[in-house]
């Protein structure tokens, strides 16, 4: 089922006493059978867009379709959604097999299916997510992934037209949220519904998400699949939410950057007083400088992070120290030790305007 | 948001109904005080409040009270602090105990004192070699009080003081501090409010203690009434008004007690929204 | 040997203060608890099977029970409804006076047992504001068992809207909201999910309302009358006895009610021990 949201605002507080606004007019498309991530921080506005697909707040404005239903003024409870809360908001009475079959049981008694078929139906959804056997216990007896995992089962019980995640692994730890996250995304493409998940996790929403909407303060940075997400970001924001971020400041004229004794050629872009920015794995090192970028560093600290090496570099033309990440291979054959000096060779750096963004390939490495 | 029972019809059927009962239950009883107390009107009202009987009934209480507050609030916290900051055997069974003068019923209270300190009682015949009454005098009227009232000043502290946890006290003994420093400087601040709110509690309770009192007071007038014995006393002499004279007096008290709980509840609620 | 391991605790503890109270709470405990109630103990020691049998099973007494328990079962009842509304109005919905009647919910604690029996009974008599116009509906409630049940619900309204409402403040609002996106109509969800989490706050508030109950004395007695076989409650058998000089037959009567208050006590804290073992994990 595709979902079309079109011109949905939400301000919060009366007038007079500071009146928020949660969210600025949004449009967004999503297609069917797709998996949306809602990324952004806290306060971007994006659980409020969440919970005004499921209904459980009212926009001021705008209209949701649901396929061509328009389901706007539609109470949550006709809607067919399934909704997984952040904290799962599990039936802590009820055993597990009641939880998942709560939704058949609240059904009017002409559209109830029987205990049987209510048996079958909650058994086989135990089945997909593994927890056959833990149907009679109870919520606090089972960990956080197992009741993540309930919580979905629960969701889905009534074949919702569109399942929406609020945080779908705020609360679980590193391991688990990894197995959840790679488990959801086959569910996802085995049952083929149209998902809409909320997370504040960069890595999450790039790994799990067809495609990922950026937010931030109620309104949409960016919509785009992962892979542009990260190569060609929209904005500063988009780009400094998805990861760390080196400066480089200087004066630009003739296409080439220049601060204090470094230098670097940046073709095609204007010339004036300029920052640009590129990423820790962006940074490449070498022993001698090219002509397309003199930029000398001083190595002030080696952080090594599993597969990679993390190294902060210094240097009199920088403000702030930039991170660069080397594999251990490069980290030997460069010989690097506290206090190296080094060239610091960029293969892409961006700039950011109010004219829009601008990515610079250049030849290195 | 979306809230069960937040349809606009259920919602005022809802409230409806209990404002209705509650003017019904609550309301009317505390309105009807007032109005019996006051229906032979204003000089009718103050000649009853200075009643002689009356007047000894009020000196009484405030006797009772005074005693029994203290007395409470000192055992309340030696309790609290014995249960909250250390643990040995038997401290369930101490927990329980303590809520035993909950579950009792007043009329049970009186009696056990009345067995042990009456004439035939065990201690009763001893004391009375010696010309100490205790039963129907003030001393017993204490004693029961007391026993009825114990559990108010702990039952606020003991689940105050669990939450809070010993370490600033732990703190405190590692800077040297001595055992009264410690609860003086560290834990009575911590503690004042459901301190104060045990000694409301314990005061209402011993201002209008009926059963328990009326059992080992023995009715004298003048001598061992108390305020509510001596609500009953007028009432069972058909003098109405007189009755609800006093009645209304601890009628007063009680609101005043309901405010000065809902006035700590309101200064908790909005130290604990500036937190 | 305990003394000694006592002794052997003490020394690792940080805090000072142990000996001290222990010593005050045991030497309190011992005399104002304790020792009155050994006294109960040997009255009772004085008396033979047969007589004690004969003591509380007199027919008079019966019919006491009967009345005491009839009474404030209906007044458990008709809190456990009570205290329910209230604590669900004052949780979640606002309205202008909330806060008083929020405040007025404590009066019956607050309030002296025998103001509130005069006031009953003077309210609720023939002659007064609502029994008069109850009388001509053929409804008389003083000197009748419902009367009892009138005074019993009024001193134990607190016990039910106490426990419940602390509870409900507390439940987060996505079980709601969980709820209604699975399509469950409030109805529904009111007694599958709201419901369920309130239940060991309902039991036991409407248990000590009962066990609070049936101890009652000072408000009951006035509006009671005090009819032989029809409303005389047990609590004012036991204060006829001793009237009466019969110490014997008085703790006889105590010790039942003594018992049954300890052991429904008793009963309503395992309860609620289960219930909170299953809800918060633990066990299979």
């Amino acid at each position: 089922m595709s979902i079309r949201i079109s011109q949905i605002d939400k301000t919060y507080g009366h007038k007079g006493s500071g009146r928020t606004r949660a969210l600025a007019p949004i449009d967004l498309d999503i297609r069917d059978g797709e998996l949306i991530g809602l990324l952004g921080p806290s306060g971007s506005g994006k659980t409020t867009l969440l919970r005004i697909v499921a209904g459980l707040e009212q926009a001021d404005g705008g209209t949701i379709h649901f396929g061509e239903r328009e389901v706007t003024q539609v109470h949550v409870r006709e809607r067919r959604i399934g909704f997984v809360f952040q904290h799962y908001a599990l039936f802590r009475h009820m055993s597990v097999f009641e939880n998942v079959a709560f939704g058949l049981r609240a059904l009017p008694r002409r559209q109830r299916p029987s205990n049987g078929e209510i048996r079958t139906r909650v058994m086989q959804l135990l089945e997909m997510v593994r927890l056959a056997a833990f149907a009679e216990r109870y919520p606090a007896q089972l960990s956080g992934g197992q009741q993540q995992r309930v919580a979905l089962a629960r969701a889905l019980a009534l074949k919702p037209d569109v399942l929406l995640l609020d945080e779908p692994f705020g609360a679980l730890d590193a391991k688990v949220r990894q197995e959840l996250r790679r488990w959801l995304r086959h569910l996802h493409e085995e049952l083929g519904f149209t998902s809409l998940f909320v997370t504040h996790d960069q890595e999450e929403a790039l790994e799990l998400s067809d495609r990922v909407v950026v937010m931030s303060n109620g309104r949409v940075e960016q919509i785009a699949t992962p892979d542009t997400l990260y190569r060609e970001p929209a904005n500063r924001f988009v780009f400094e939410f998805l990861g760390d971020v080196n400066r480089l400041e200087g004066d630009v004229a003739e296409g080439r950057l220049t601060c204090g004794n470094a230098s670097v050629s940046v073709p095609g872009v204007e010339p004036g007083r300029r920052e640009l920015l590129l990423r820790p794995h962006e940074v490449h090192l070498a022993e001698r400088s090219i002509p397309a970028a003199h930029l000398p560093v001083t190595v002030a600290s080696i952080v090594p992070v599993g597969a990679e090496v993390r190294l902060e570099l210094e240097a009199d033309w920088l403000e702030e120290p930039w991170l660069a990440s080397v594999s251990h291979a490069e980290f030997e054959r460069l010989g690097i030790a506290r206090g190296r000096r080094l060239f610091a060779l960029p293969s892409r750096l961006h700039g950011f305007d109010a004219a829009g963004a601008q990515n610079v390939a250049l030849p290195v490495g | 948001m979306i809230r069960i029972g937040d349809a606009p019809g259920v919602r005022r059927l809802l409230i409806g109904v209990a404002l209705v009962l509650t003017a019904l239950f609550l309301l009317l009883p505390l309105v009807a005080i007032f109005a019996q107390a006051l229906m032979g009107g204003i000089d009718l009202y103050w000649q009853n409040l200075s009643d002689r009987y009356t007047l000894a009934a009020i000196g009484l209480t405030l006797l009772v009270t005074l005693l029994t507050v203290p007395i409470n609030l000192v055992f309340g916290v030696f309790l609290a602090w014995l249960v909250t900051r250390f643990s040995f055997p038997g401290r369930r069974l101490l927990q329980t105990l303590i809520d035993i003068p909950f579950a009792v019923s007043p009329v049970v209270a009186g009696l056990v004192y009345l067995l042990l300190y009456g004439r035939n009682g065990w201690l009763g015949g001893w004391l009375d070699s010696y010309d100490i009454q205790i039963m129907f005098a003030w001393p017993g009227i204490v004693l029961v009080t007391i026993f009825v009232t114990c559990p108010f000043v702990a039952r606020e502290l003991i689940p105050l003081m669990q939450a809070q946890g010993a370490r600033e006290e732990e703190a405190a003994v590692t800077l040297g501090a001595s055992g009264w420093t410690i609860f003086r400087r560290v834990t009575l601040p911590k503690i004042r409010h459901a301190l104060l709110y045990g000694a409301i509690l314990t005061n209402a309770r011993a201002v209008g203690e009926f059963g328990a009192v009326s059992v080992v007071a023995g009715a004298i007038r003048g001598q061992t009434n108390t305020l509510p014995l001596q609500v009953e006393q007028l009432y069972q002499d058909y003098n109405t008004v007189g009755a609800f004279t006093s009645a209304s007096l601890l009628a007063l008290l009680a609101l005043l007690t309901l405010a000065a709980k809902a006035a700590l509840e309101w200064r908790a609620a909005r130290r604990e929204s500036l937190a | 040997m305990i003394a000694a391991t006592l002794r052997r605790q003490a020394s690792r503890r940080v805090l000072p203060g142990f000996g001290l109270s222990l010593g005050v709470t045991l030497t309190f405990v011992s005399l104002i608890l304790l020792l009155p109630l050994t006294s109960l103990v040997g009255q009772l020691s004085q008396l033979s099977l047969s007589q004690y049998w004969f003591l509380i099973s007199d027919p008079r007494i019966l019919a006491s029970y009967r009345v005491t328990l009839l009474a404030a079962a209906v007044a458990a009842l008709f809190n456990a409804a009570f205290g329910l509304l209230m604590a669900w109005v004052l949780v979640r919905y606002e309205f202008p006076g909330k806060r008083l009647v929020d405040a007025l919910m404590d009066l019956p604690f607050a309030l002296p047992t025998a103001v509130a029996g005069v006031t009953l009974a003077t309210l609720y008599s023939s002659q007064g504001w609502v029994g008069r116009w109850l009388e001509t509906l053929g409804l008389p409630i003083a000197y009748t068992w419902v009367g009892i049940a009138l005074a019993m619900a009024f001193t134990s309204i607190p016990f039910v809207v106490r426990t419940v409402q602390p509870i409900l403040e507390d439940l987060p609002s996505e079980v709601d909201e969980a709820a209604v996106t699975l399509g469950a109509r409030d109805g529904h969800a009111f007694r599958r999910v709201i419901l369920p989490h309130l239940w060991p706050a309902l039991v036991t508030g409407t248990g000590l309302a009962f066990v609070r109950s049936l101890g009652e004395f000072g408000a009951v007695i006035f509006i009671a009358g005090g009819k032989p076989f029809e409303t005389e409650i047990t609590s004012l058998m036991i204060f006829v006895k001793l009237q009466e000089y019969d110490y014997a037959g008085a703790a006889a009567v105590a010790s039942i009610v003594l018992a049954t208050s300890l052991a429904l006590l008793l009963l309503i804290n395992l309860w609620q021990g289960r219930f909170i073992r299953r809800l918060h994990g633990g066990g299979a």
